[in-house]
């Protein structure tokens, strides 16, 4: 239904754009081509007063229509009074289940009046916004074609429109941000509701996959999420020792000692380890990396297991690596020239140039992209869901298999929708850590670049 | 003091305190230079060991082992009318019976006989004829895919050495392999099901139809939406926004949002999507609005640059001539700045191709036995459909995802030629 609609409303918008542009040219060709606004500007104004008031008024609908009608249907089921929150849900999925057709065991006479309300519910809902959709386009139709004359201002109307367009894009940001903030605030508070917020922050052992059921949460201390974030600090360390001296030397190399046709050439091949997309490094770590991992393991004498920490740290590092050269090129980049050429006129070689004056002063920069490359490592998924563990220990060996918060937030989602129990909000909560974290990095760096920025 | 100048004035260059000092300042140089290009080897090479063992591992999914038999569907008796009643599952056995001469073996060895080919050959013999009814009138030839074991054996991934107890092949199943072998019936042609088929539980009929649709679909929701809201927020912060604290808090926000980690979107695409909006799971839609919000930030800060590099004297001239500040912008400034927009939206798009943890979450991994036809239909995408495969444990699998794997990257590797030649082709420097 709202698919014609929808067609319907393009369709109206488009005519009611020509019919109306050609009605402009008409009256400018009256009145010697004299007119305040271009045909062009009347054709685009009736078509946003045709198309854009229904527009807004079919989203409106299609986001209520769902919970209204829910809860007219509820509202006449028998013995509803007595139903709390969670049955008030079964009923109503099992309501629409039988409105889908998916019948699996034969349903109540209650569910069946249910059910025959509920489809009279939405023919009349889906005719209601086909007349109100119509009303609207011929009302803002009737409205442009009127406005078209000789004097009307079409290209200041349309350029209000645009510009509200583009507020209103701009704000999209800032409601992602909203949204992101809200979502996982709402559903971490539902899982401290359950589980206490001193217990999640501070226990040591992470168990999630045995409370399925409500009442074995409390006092288990099962949620605890130090572990989680021990091993996320493991792996993250592990890629940062690979990639931050290979990003920074590397960076060096090209920036100073290459001759323009190999920077030519390499720097775009580092660049592409950068596109690579995660999953591809998750696999290859499971595949080639892991199994060779746990062979040095071996061959040391450790106790190794196959999701070791090693491998997918190594291979993250790796996936960091032009993140970090590229941010350590442009720092040395900024760096004055007069800096480079005084040292290098003191007598200093090259090299001595570059660690005692270059380093120290693109120091900041470098910081601050390592802060970047730090938090990309703490929030990157694919990798370790794939090549790390599951289990949360807490251990030292690199050899051995750690887990981490986003391995942990995907492994509790996957495959569950339902929103009702501590296994599945403790994901929202693991986010919210992630978020704040990533946030404070992403703040300290962003502002330490910003700041080094300013000094030269 | 005067004893440090005339110290320093005596200075024999040439004594073997200095040579040795200066030896070893040149021995640091040459270190660092070393270091640095360690550091490129040791990237570069980890690059070429990923590609060239996914190349390695995936090359041999390209080819699919099929065995063509030929059947006399004018005798089997079918009911033209009613093509998918008739009995395929027996027709085609005795078919694959006379194929390889094993009527009459024992019943045991018969069905040992048949696992030589895959499960569904009475299906896709079954679809063949529906599609083609003419086949039924005389003999016809059909391609039966083997199954797993014995694509691999033919491929040469079992070896024949590994004592018979280790392998899933036993050495009377490779003796009737070979004699169909040597019959000529068994060939290796290039593989179209990877590309064509949609998933499956068999490693011999998986292909990857169903996840590059669902990706074909998320990618057109993500840039019907990113690319006109992307554009028109960074104009607005650009040309018209009032420099103040809102606009600079606007600002950090967005430099923010490009950098938070890719499963918090999942996160929220899970909460507002799925459970507040109550929109459908594993759909398109959901994954391309989640990529959409993934791509704006980028999307926004590209555009703003390129609408930053082209000169204000432009704008002036426009301006000049009697433009209003909207037609100066739409007219002049966009149009010019265009195609860096349209390169940066490529490598934005092509980023959001590969991204797996969000669509994880929103439950685009959902097993599809046919392609989406829209963004409502559940389905996978290409990288979560790697993700899936990289999980099953049949050894075809592993084959399939470097393939699946090879594919991606294909499309990757083609969007961002895209990109370049765009912006070799039309950019301007100004």
């Amino acid at each position: 239904m709202a698919g014609y609609i929808l067609l319907f409303l393009v369709a109206a918008a488009a005519l009611m754009g020509f019919l109306s542009a050609a009605k402009a040219r008409r009256t400018a060709e009256a009145s010697s081509g004299k007119t305040h606004s271009r045909a062009i500007y009347h054709g685009l104004n009736a078509a946003i007063w045709t198309g854009i008031p229904a527009f807004v008024l079919l989203l409106l609908w299609l986001f209520l229509q769902d919970t209204v009608i829910d809860h007219l249907v509820l509202a006449r089921y028998p013995g509803v009074e007595a139903m709390d929150a969670s049955a008030r849900s079964i009923a109503i999925s099992e309501i629409r289940q039988v409105v889908a057709g998916n019948i699996f065991k034969e349903p109540t006479p209650e569910v069946l009046a249910a059910v025959e309300h509920f489809k009279s519910l939405q023919s009349i809902s889906a005719w209601i916004i086909a007349t109100v959709a119509f009303a609207a386009a011929a009302v803002g139709a009737y409205l442009a074609w009127r406005f078209v004359s000789k004097r009307a201002r079409a290209r200041h109307s349309v350029e209000r429109a645009v510009s509200i367009f583009m507020l209103l894009s701009s704000l999209a940001a800032i409601v992602t941000t909203l949204g992101i903030i809200a979502s996982l605030l709402f559903e971490a508070m539902r899982f401290f509701a359950m589980v206490p917020v001193q217990e999640f922050l501070f226990g040591l052992r992470w168990e999630p996959q045995i409370a399925i059921r409500a009442d074995q949460v409390a006092g288990q201390g099962a949620f605890g999420v130090i572990p989680v974030i021990f091993g996320t600090v493991v792996i993250s360390v592990i890629a940062m020792i690979v990639a931050v001296p290979t990003g920074i030397y590397s960076a060096i190399y090209l920036t100073e000692y290459s001759p323009p046709t190999f920077r030519a050439v390499v720097k775009p091949l580092l660049e592409i380890l950068a596109g690579i997309p995660t999953v591809v490094y998750g696999f290859f770590a499971v595949l080639t990396v892991a199994p060779a991992v746990r062979d040095l393991g071996a061959a040391l004498g450790l106790p190794s297991e196959p999701n070791s920490a090693l491998a997918a740290g190594l291979v993250m590092g790796v996936m960091i690596i032009p993140f970090i050269s590229s941010l350590a090129d442009d720092a040395f980049a900024a760096v004055p020239r007069a800096l480079r050429d005084g040292s290098l006129a003191l007598g200093a070689t090259k090299g001595e140039t570059i660690r005692k004056v270059l380093l120290p002063a693109a120091l900041p920069g470098i910081i601050g992209g390592v802060l970047l490359a730090l938090s990309r490592a703490i929030g990157e998924t694919m990798i370790v869901v794939m090549a790390a563990g599951l289990i949360a220990t807490m251990t030292l060996n690199p050899f051995s298999s750690v887990t981490t918060v986003t391995v942990q937030i995907v492994t509790l989602l996957i495959g569950d929708a339902e929103f009702d129990n501590p296994k599945t909000l403790a994901a929202f909560a693991l986010g919210l850590v992630l978020f704040i974290i990533t946030l404070g990095l992403n703040l300290i760096a962003l502002s330490t670049v910003r700041k080094f920025r300013e000094k030269y | 003091m005067s004893a440090a100048i005339s110290q320093v004035q005596t200075v024999d260059w040439h004594s073997p305190a200095i040579e040795a000092r200066r030896k070893s300042r040149y021995a640091a140089e040459a270190r660092l230079k070393a270091y640095g290009l360690i550091a490129i080897v040791f990237a570069l090479g980890f690059l070429a060991i990923l590609i060239g063992s996914l190349i390695y591992s995936g090359h041999k999914a390209f080819v699919q082992t099929v065995a063509s038999v030929e059947i006399d569907l004018s005798a089997a008796g079918v009911d033209k009318a009613k093509i998918a009643d008739a009995n395929w599952k027996g027709i085609v056995k005795q078919a694959l019976l006379d194929l390889g001469d094993a009527k009459s073996l024992p019943k045991r060895e018969q069905k040992k006989y048949l696992d030589i080919f895959t499960d569904s050959a009475a299906y896709l013999v079954r679809d063949a004829v529906i599609a083609d009814p003419s086949r039924l009138e005389g003999k016809s030839t059909f391609v039966i895919p083997l199954s797993d074991p014995f694509d691999q054996l033919a491929k040469g991934e079992v070896s024949r050495q590994t004592p018979e107890a280790q392998r899933r092949v036993s050495d009377k199943d490779i003796a009737a392999f070979d004699a169909l072998v040597a019959k000529g019936v068994i060939a290796k042609p290039f593989n179209w099901g990877l590309l064509f088929n949609a998933d499956s539980r068999f490693p011999e009929l998986a292909g990857l139809a169903g996840a590059i649709s669902g990706s074909f679909w998320s990618i057109v929701v993500c840039f019907a939406i990113s690319f006109p809201v992307g554009i028109a927020a960074a104009i607005y912060l650009e040309e018209f926004a009032p420099k103040n604290r809102w606009t600079d808090l606007i600002e950090i926000n967005i430099n923010n949002l490009a950098a938070v980690p890719s499963v918090v979107f999942g996160l929220l695409g899970l909460a507002v999507f799925l459970g507040w909006f109550g929109l459908p799971r594993s759909a398109p839609l959901v994954g391309g609005l989640v990529l959409a919000l993934m791509t704006l930030p980028t999307l926004i800060i590209v555009t703003r640059v390129s609408l930053k590099a082209v000169p204000g004297s432009i704008r002036e001239a426009a301006l000049g001539i009697g433009a209003s500040k909207h037609e100066a912008i739409f007219h002049h400034i966009l149009p010019l700045a265009m195609p860096t927009v349209m390169t940066g939206t490529i490598i934005s798009l092509a980023r959001a191709l590969g991204e797996t943890a969000p669509l994880l979450l929103i439950g685009m991994n959902a097993f599809m036995t046919s392609a989406a036809h829209g963004i409502f239909d559940a389905s996978t995408a290409l990288p979560t459909q790697i993700y899936i495969w990289s999980d099953s444990p049949e050894r075809g699998f592993v084959a399939r995802t470097s393939a699946a794997i090879l594919v991606l990257l294909a499309f990757l590797v083609l969007m961002n030629g895209i990109a370049i030649f765009l912006r070799q082709r039309f950019e301007r420097r100004w």
